[in-house]
């Protein structure tokens, strides 16, 4: 076995020979350089990695990873990650996708891919407009939000990403502004580490169609005060201060000062990514103010490839046949002399 | 007890060479279980056996309802069967609604066997008869033979401490045990069946097996029909034969091409009916590491095969006719990315959801043209219940070996219908090559092409140093990046066209059977085969000049076909759909005329109306 030294990879051995096509100034640079990144730290062999996208911007992704990657049909993208994955457990699995891609004409098979928890990686790059074909309205739109197809303003309420996938049975979710490359980079390592289906949604912004749509949290001057970026066993404290935190008031997340009527950093919430109970987890991707970002949850469950392999593995040692001639020549048969 | 009276008491001895028997009731009273039942005996006894089960697509239609007839027709013989047989030699109706939809079918002077105890004022009134068949001399022409099946059943049971529904289901092993007794067949098989199927429910095991038995000896007491119907068992080819219905025979010759090509199968699959039990077979086989998927709907199922194949999995996916139309642009993208997949459609009678039960060849123009853009794939279709192995694995083979996708057209006739199948061993089917590339070439490109086939290889995930991108985008031809160069589209779409036409090298040549030149061709394709076959049969027995040219491979066609054609006088393209095969074969071969012949009433052709149509044809020469 001389084979026992793993190859080091830089970020250079996934770059693929292609010329990156997106808009000046767009996001899915960020997110590309940060998965490039990322890639080298996961300890996967380059030739095990595969990439599925759908239709759409950011599914042009797979051509710039120099590895195994498939540009498919709109929607469609979590279905084949799966038959991938299914075909081989050992392989490392992304899936990117957008939120038209993803929440509109395949909002069947991302439900479903979340529910069944096979271990691989989606990202969903939401901008909350369709880029590629020009400017429509999506599924994330906000209501009155004018775009090509609503000059009046958007009238259908928008899905929450983290909502629709914890509702689904999402075992892994996280969230980040498309202009954190390094908190990008780790998140995606720690996705890969994740035993089951880790989604990862990306706030990134589209240049073209929809500018500033998340520069309310994502301004790297305010960032700070309007987001909170979770870690797993520490209070959810924020800004710039560092003075705010949250606490439960009955039902409610609510936000308090330390210091201030008595609060001290004892009272604030400590963050539990890994309880199987996601209800707090449902309380954090809906809150607006401030926006919750990093690992919200990361509860380890049996995967579906696990679940398969341990039927089969029943299935076979109970089964009396190995060769299917032993499954033709048995049961009800008769000899014609 | 009612008194039994036999209308026409003229008892004769027959032998046969061979007789239809149709089972007809409600579709709760067990029809399909009777006559799989008759079935499986004939074939053990060494009759050739074909079957047409037909029932309604309520799982549970009103009792007693003209719609809610559900039947089950078996054709043996002493001689080759080649299809459930047109007219009937018995039919066995358990209710006035099976009688009043199946009475037409039975041949005048021949056997009906009733349950009179259905025939209540209520349920004649369901099945819309103003006056009773029994009593208004309507059923003269017949040998009628009256029994009271319900209440002798639950005679024979009323010891058991069974609940009132337990037993008037088994009245249908009453009707069973009769129709063993008139074709003197051994009981033995039904008995170890219930012995099987009620390993955990003995007295149920029990009070069938008695039912049957009553209804055998209650023939034989009552002399109520002679059991001298001798068909004597057939001259088949030696070997060992198991029966078979279509849908277990294709994921049966899924399961060989896997394990012949060393490949593990992935089914994606969505259910519909009547492909969903290929599914159900190929789930039950995980120990062969058969990956069967259910997904969550049709594009999911073919997707999810298109994933596995890339991955390098034998992929399939399994549906029926809207089933494909859902998956059409997904076939798009198996076919430009150059991968191997199969496609089974088990037509149905169409369009839109159609007759869900009922059987049709009316996708076969959806298959060679439903998707977007210039998309050729290769088209063929099993035409038999048996040769559904065969032509899963010839799919297999093929898409394999020439890494594009194959659809596979089967249809509800023959996914259902039975017949005796020799078995096959794994040793003497065909090899099966792959395109896998396991190292890299200097010069290597993911869309470097094979020169006879001008397949392009697999390099599969996981393989060091072949890493690469594909996708339903256009390729350079060379590098197989995404290319819009106008001279590069034309060149791949030329060359994926070209890529299915040569597969005429590697398929069989058309053959016409019976006559190879004479006055009149019939044409047909897919699982109208056995009628087609038998009537060619029958005429070709009484002196006629006809051949029949059954068509297995629909895209491409086999290269002989012009001259296969040129040979007759007259063509009659057969099918039941409104001429598609016709449309195609006439825009390929347009120097030659087709007559039409087309059903299109769910229902398969029929033996009798096609030796008509044919002796009227070569009248008018």
């Amino acid at each position: 076995m001389q084979d026992t030294v793993e190859k080091k990879y830089t970020f250079k051995d996934f770059a693929s020979d292609q010329e990156v096509r997106w808009c000046p100034g767009c996001d899915d640079y960020v997110i590309l350089r940060s998965m490039q990144k990322a890639l080298p730290d996961m300890g996967v062999k380059k030739e095990d990695v595969v990439f599925i996208s759908g239709i759409g911007c950011s599914s042009r992704f797979p051509y710039y990873i120099d590895s195994y990657g498939m540009h498919s049909i709109h929607g469609r993208a979590a279905a084949i990650s799966s038959g991938v994955k299914l075909a081989n457990p050992d392989l490392s699995v992304w899936m990117i996708t957008g939120d038209g891609d993803s929440l509109a004409i395949g909002g069947n098979h991302f439900i479903h891919v979340l529910r069944r928890n096979l271990n691989l990686n989606i990202i969903l790059f939401n901008n909350e407009i369709y880029g590629l074909t020009k400017g429509q309205f999506s599924p994330t739109s906000l209501i009155g939000q004018k775009t090509k197809s609503s000059p009046y303003g958007n009238t259908q309420p928008p899905f929450h990403p983290g909502e629709l996938a914890l509702g689904a049975q999402a075992r892994f979710f996280a969230r980040l502004g498309g202009n954190s490359p390094k908190e990008m980079t780790a998140l995606f390592v720690e996705a890969e580490k994740f035993k089951g289906t880790s989604l990862i949604e990306i706030l990134q912004n589209c240049v073209i169609f929809n500018d500033g749509c998340f520069t309310q949290f994502t301004d790297k001057k305010i960032k700070e005060d309007k987001q909170i970026f979770l870690e797993h066993g520490k209070p959810m404290i924020f800004g710039k201060e560092r003075d705010k935190g949250l606490v439960l008031n009955g039902l409610k997340l609510e936000v308090v000062t330390i210091g201030e009527n008595g609060v001290t950093e004892e009272d604030i919430l400590v963050h539990n990514a890994k309880c199987e109970d996601n209800t707090l987890h449902q309380m954090l991707v809906k809150l607006q103010y401030p926006l919750a970002t990093g690992i919200i949850r990361s509860y380890e469950d049996s995967t579906f490839e696990e679940r398969e392999a341990m039927l089969n593995e029943q299935v076979k040692s109970k089964s009396g046949f190995s060769k299917v001639d032993e499954l033709f020549f048995s049961g009800e048969t008769y000899e014609v002399k | 007890m009612t008194v039994n009276k036999i209308q026409t008491a003229e008892q004769e001895v027959e032998s046969l060479s061979a007789v239809v028997i149709r089972f007809v009731g409600d579709s709760g009273d067990g029809m399909q279980l009777t006559g799989t039942q008759f079935t499986d005996t004939s074939a053990m006894f060494g009759n050739d056996v074909a079957t047409f089960p037909n029932y309604p697509a309520e799982i549970r239609a009103p009792q007693g309802s003209l719609y809610g007839v559900s039947g089950y027709q078996v054709h043996i013989g002493s001689i080759e069967v080649s299809t459930p047989g047109d007219d009937l030699d018995l039919l066995v109706a358990m209710n006035p609604a099976g009688l009043k939809t199946n009475l037409h079918a039975l041949k005048p002077g021949h056997t009906l066997i009733i349950d009179v105890d259905s025939f209540s004022k209520k349920n004649l009134q369901k099945a819309e008869y103003e006056t009773n068949p029994l009593e208004d001399g309507s059923l003269e022409n017949y040998r009628v033979i009256e029994v009271s099946m319900t209440s002798m059943t639950k005679e024979a049971l009323k010891d058991m401490g069974l609940d009132n529904k337990s037993i008037t289901r088994s009245k249908n092993m009453f009707a069973l045990g009769m129709v063993y007794w008139m074709y003197d067949r051994d009981m033995n098989h039904t008995l170890n069946f219930f012995d099987q199927k009620f390993k955990y429910k003995p007295e149920i095991a029990q009070a069938n097996a008695k039912v049957l038995k009553a209804g055998y000896y209650y023939a034989e007491t009552l002399e109520l029909i002679p059991n001298a119907y001798k068909i004597m068992p057939s001259e088949m080819p030696k070997g060992t034969y198991r029966i078979l219905n279509g849908n277990t025979a294709t994921a049966w010759g899924f399961l060989a091409a896997a394990e012949k090509s060393g490949l593990e199968l992935f089914l994606g699959s969505y259910p519909i009916t009547p492909a969903t039990d290929i599914l159900h077979e190929l789930v039950k086989h995980k120990n062969f590491g058969v990956k069967a998927f259910q997904a969550e709907d049709e594009i999911a199922g073919v997707t999810s095969a298109i994933g596995a194949s890339f991955a390098g999995d034998l992929a399939i996916t399994t549906t029926s006719g809207p089933g494909l139309a859902l998956k059409g642009e997904a076939i798009g993208l198996a076919m430009m990315t150059e991968l191997p997949l199969v496609i089974v459609n088990v037509q149905r009678g169409g369009p839109s959801t159609g007759l869900p039960t009922k059987t049709e060849q009316s996708d076969l123009l959806q298959a060679l043209y439903g998707r977007n853009g210039e998309s050729p794939v290769i088209v063929i279709a099993a035409s038999t219940p048996a040769n559904c192995f065969d032509y899963a694995f010839e799919a297999a083979k093929l898409t394999l070996e020439h890494m594009t996708p194959v659809i596979l057209l089967t249809d509800g006739y023959i996914a259902n219908g039975s017949e005796p199948w020799r078995i096959k061993s794994i040793k003497d089917m065909p090899e099966i090559m792959t395109h896998v590339i396991d190292e890299r070439s200097e010069t290597w490109h993911p869309y470097d092409r094979d020169n006879d086939t001008l397949s392009r290889n697999w390099a599969i995930p996981g393989t060091p140093g072949l890493e690469h991108r594909v996708g339903g985008l256009e390729k350079d031809k060379i590098t197989g990046n995404v290319s819009y160069v106008p001279d590069n589209h034309e060149y791949m779409t030329n060359i994926r066209a070209e890529k299915v036409k040569r597969v005429e090298n590697y398929i069989p040549d058309l053959e016409a059977e019976y006559n190879e030149e004479g006055d009149l061709l019939l044409i047909g394709w897919g699982g109208t085969y056995g009628s087609l076959h038998s009537a060619v049969r029958k005429l070709d027995a009484k002196g006629y000049k006809v051949g029949h040219a059954h068509f297995h491979y629909l895209n491409p066609f086999p290269k002989n076909t012009a001259e296969v054609l040129s040979k007759f006088k007259k063509i009659v393209v057969c099918e039941l759909n409104k001429g598609q095969l016709a449309k195609v074969l006439k825009s390929r071969f347009p120097e030659f005329e087709y007559i039409q012949y087309n059903k299109v009433m769910g229902l398969p052709f029929s033996v009798t109306d096609l030796v008509a149509k044919s002796k009227n044809i070569i009248k008018d020469n």
